[in-house]
């Protein structure tokens, strides 16, 4: 059964429709992304779901209750603010026992619940610092302990890893996927980063203009994705429409190929094949990056593993004539 | 960044000037309060205690003295309380008329004190019949509640909401969201506002002219009524004296108060 259940949701600030018509079910235990850009409505739906914002229209179920016009605080829902929002006049424990408190828990009862928490999200021995002593990583995963030791039915995080830099941030969504495991409590997490949204989640809502554009698995976002919109702003896509389309691939139609799928130089092994001039050359490391001006009319991004000591030399192949191919099944015909 | 030497001897020979401007005038009149001559000629001729006694049994001042601490209580406590339903009605909420509202609330600040105190005085006349020790408070409540306004406005907005949306979100409801969370966060700008709302009202003399009832001194009022009588100067001057040292306090407290909290 369905925890969450978002029928015809819609939300309107002024003239503009944030959230205009969202059905959306949420699976108990799946750890869900709302993926989107800014704007896309995504954080609207969030705030909706913890409360913050009342729908101009539609309905709210959590386990099977309508909880659309409940205030925040009878909601079986906790949230991880973008900005963590710890309280700054309470020590690291005080932020965690809040809830526990406030719902009214024995002092010793809570005490035990939050040092645990704070040991769940590695912080044991930090129950006295004040926030501003903590650095930002820090901060979020007292955010997050702070939300999880009231084990509600569904934890929703609004961009939480936003503020940290790369590496932190790579790390903490390793953490917070094996957190989600070993609590077994619902994510719903919003992000702006395809990225992040790709590495956690079970299944992804791709938004854009207050819609759901496509829910699926991260996979099937990726390699299917439902439309133009998914498709560029899920990882980098290649798309062949309009006359090109007719020329490269004999009908008509808007297809996307990703760089990936793209061989460089490999003579005719391929189904599909392309000449054209490499026009750039971006060494990235573990890949390199051509865009290719296709004598067909269009250019096609390849992305290259650099498996070979040759791919020191691909500067020296700018402007160089060559031939690209790919399989039939590489192409994905998009709406 | 340092200064070269003839700079530095000129901007400290400023700032000596500008603070002798300041604090000569008030050592004159603490040591003045001590002074044996009636007519306080210079230098000193004696030392006396006798001008402190006299003041401490003049009926006429502790009576002000009383007045005036009374008034001002109680005109902060009454913009305590309103000033920040009203800040926090402004900041939290949207409604008709916001923005009107907060003008409207901030103008009396900028009104002339005289023009306040006739029309209340008018007010208070035609429709309570008589000036009491209450039109004083109210008088001085319509620019209290200003000052702990400004304070605490500013304060909301500084805040911003998530904080009291992470309160509620863990179960708290509004009374305890402000109980735990917002009133702790406002507690400077409460301070603050109310040490500055009462520093007003203490020293007030204009709306208070108009607004206190026959014989309902406040200390300004009573001491600008004694001020030139020969036989009164001396003990005026250990009440100025005195609201000096009395004043200190406050201010060394509410620099402590933020100083602690820079540092932090």
């Amino acid at each position: 059964m369905a925890i969450i259940e978002i029928r015809n949701l819609a939300k309107s600030f002024g003239a503009v429709k944030a959230v205009d018509g969202v059905d959306l079910d949420i699976q108990a235990g799946e750890f869900l992304t709302l993926l989107g850009p800014s704007g896309s409505g995504k954080t609207t739906v969030l705030r909706m779901i913890a409360g913050f914002e009342t729908p101009d229209a539609g309905s709210i179920n959590l386990n099977g209750v309508d909880i659309t016009y409940l205030p925040p605080y009878e909601r079986d829902v906790n949230t991880v603010f973008q900005d963590y929002a710890l309280f700054p006049h309470m020590d690291v424990i005080s932020n965690i026992e809040y809830g526990l408190k406030v719902k009214k828990i024995g002092k010793s009862e809570r005490r035990e619940k939050a040092i645990e928490a704070l040991r769940q999200v590695q912080l044991a021995g930090y129950e006295n610092r004040k926030p501003s002593q903590l650095s930002g990583g820090q901060r979020q995963r007292v955010a997050l302990a702070r939300a999880l030791v009231n084990r509600p039915s569904v934890l929703l995080l609004d961009e939480p890893l936003g503020a940290l830099d790369l590496k932190l941030r790579q790390q903490m969504q390793i953490e917070l996927k094996e957190l989600q495991r070993e609590v077994g409590i619902t994510f719903i997490f919003v992000t702006h980063d395809q990225e992040e949204a790709l590495t956690m989640s079970d299944r992804i809502a791709v938004f854009d203009k207050g819609r759901i554009q496509q829910l699926d698995k991260p996979a099937k976002i990726y390699e299917m994705p439902s439309n133009e919109f998914v498709a560029g702003f899920v990882g980098i896509s290649n798309l062949i429409s309009g006359n090109v389309a007719e020329k490269l691939l004999g009908k008509p139609g808007t297809f996307i190929v990703r760089p990936e799928k793209i061989e460089l130089g490999a003579a005719k092994k391929n189904e599909r094949n392309a000449d054209g001039v490499i026009k750039e050359v971006e060494y990235l490391g573990p890949s390199t990056r051509f865009l290719v001006e296709l004598d067909a009319g269009v250019t096609l991004m390849v992305l290259r593993q650099n498996t070979s000591e040759s791919s020191i030399d691909v500067e020296a192949m700018r402007n160089s004539r060559t031939s690209l191919s790919w399989d039939i099944g590489s192409e994905y015909q998009v709406k | 960044m340092r200064l070269s030497l003839p700079a530095r001897v000129f901007l400290w020979t400023i700032m000596g000037f500008g603070f002798a401007f300041i604090y000569v005038p008030l050592t004159l009149v603490v040591i003045n309060s001590f002074n044996k001559n009636t007519s306080f000629a210079w230098p000193p001729t004696g030392f006396t205690t006798s001008w402190w006694s006299k003041a401490v049994s003049n009926e006429g001042v502790r009576d002000a003295i009383t007045r005036s601490f009374t008034v001002a209580l109680a005109a902060t406590a009454i913009a305590l309380v309103l000033g920040t339903l009203a800040a926090a009605a402004i900041a939290r909420y949207k409604f008709f008329g916001r923005e009107a509202i907060s003008l409207l609330f901030v103008l009396p600040i900028a009104l002339p004190g005289i023009v306040t105190g006739i029309a209340l005085n008018n007010v208070f006349t035609n429709f309570l019949g008589e000036l009491t020790i209450f039109t004083i408070i109210v008088g001085h409540a319509t620019f209290c509640i200003v000052v702990v306004f400004n304070n605490v406005a500013a304060r909301y907005r500084r805040l911003g909401i998530t904080l009291e949306e992470a309160s509620m979100d863990l179960g708290a409801n509004r009374f305890t969201t402000f109980r735990l969370v917002t009133f702790p966060l406002l507690r400077n700008a409460l301070v603050a506002g109310g040490l500055l709302a009462f520093g007003l009202s203490f020293d007030e003399i204009i709306v208070t002219t108009f607004t206190a009832g026959a014989g309902q001194n406040t200390l300004p009022i009573w001491i600008f009524q004694n001020l030139f009588r020969p036989n009164q100067a001396p003990i005026v001057n250990v009440v100025a004296a005195a609201l000096i040292l009395f004043s200190i306090l406050p201010i060394y407290l509410s620099q402590r108060l933020t100083q602690e909290k820079s540092t932090k």
